[in-house]
């Protein structure tokens, strides 16, 4: 189901966040980077990770609580044994190319970087190539 | 301490926008990338009103000396577009595909704890263990986007 305004206003609240980090802390809102600056932590530069995330799971708890149904439990999104291995691509791939959907998508795409680009038309096009196969050419298969 | 309360505030916002956009919803990420089902091109608005917000204040923000609460920014600095982008981005792009999930709605959605979302989050977790195992053998394998400037 299309959700135009939501989206828009979501993605908005999206942008203030990522705003707010780089004006007061000169950070870039990317998650696979906040979280992956943690594997492993570095004194001086793991408490603040650490307060964003906590940040992120107690929104997570009021948007679920303001918003019905916007975060509930995903069962069966796939297959178990698949969705360990989407896991283990998103962990290593976004280690590698530096950056995901937040910090290549939103941030990197904001500062017109090249690279990041570079990696959103990839990841978009990899994602559209997975869904494809997962959904269209496989169906039925579990 | 400001450091941290910023940090924690602005996770909570970035939460409560996932969850309001909808990308906390695996199948509505799945449905802006199933161009050849049924096309939902909520994700395109969420990206535009971060960028729309972002683009003018990142740019606003770049021009400061330092930032508010720290001695320098830490922005990446590479501009080159190399292999390692590219296959990672490439990686990251399947794995996206195959559970609808990406590391910010992964955690939001850990507080409605559910097998799917708990192995995830533990398999992107080893992903990234299993990259710093990579460059702490091959450190000619680190990506260069540490760079900060300063």
């Amino acid at each position: 189901m299309f959700t135009p305004v939501p989206s828009l206003v979501g993605g908005a609240l999206i942008g203030l966040s990522a705003s707010g980090l780089l004006i007061l802390n000169g950070r870039v809102a990317g998650i696979s980077g906040i979280v992956g600056g943690l594997v492993p932590p570095r004194r001086g530069d793991a408490t603040w990770r650490v307060a964003f995330i906590a940040g992120l799971l107690l929104g997570g708890l009021v948007v679920g609580w303001l918003v019905p149904g916007s975060v509930v439990p995903r069962h069966g999104v796939a297959p178990t044994a698949l969705i360990a291995i989407a896991g283990l691509l998103v962990g290593f791939g976004t280690a590698l190319s530096g950056g995901c959907t937040s910090g290549h998508g939103v941030c990197g795409l904001s500062r017109l970087s090249r690279r990041s680009f570079a990696a959103v038309a990839t990841f978009m096009a990899t994602g559209g190539l997975a869904v494809f196969l997962v959904r269209h050419v496989l169906p039925g298969s579990w | 301490m400001k450091k941290l309360a910023s940090a924690f505030i602005a996770g909570f916002v970035f939460a409560i926008g996932l969850g309001l956009s909808g990308m906390t919803n695996p199948e509505k990420v799945i449905g802006f990338l199933d161009v050849a089902g049924r096309w939902d091109p909520s994700l395109g608005f969420v990206m535009a009103g971060a960028i729309a917000l972002h683009m003018g204040a990142a740019r606003w923000a770049l021009r400061a000396h330092k930032p508010l609460l720290a001695s320098a920014f830490s922005v990446p600095g590479a501009s080159s577009i190399d292999a390692q982008l590219l296959v990672g981005a490439a990686l990251f792009g399947l794995g996206w595909g195959i559970a609808g999930f990406c590391p910010g709605p992964a955690l939001v959605d850990l507080v409605a704890p559910s097998t799917s979302i708990l192995t995830f989050v533990a398999a992107t977790i080893a992903g990234m263990v299993l990259f710093r195992a990579r460059t702490h053998f091959l450190p000619e394998a680190a990506a260069p986007t540490a760079q900060i400037r300063t």
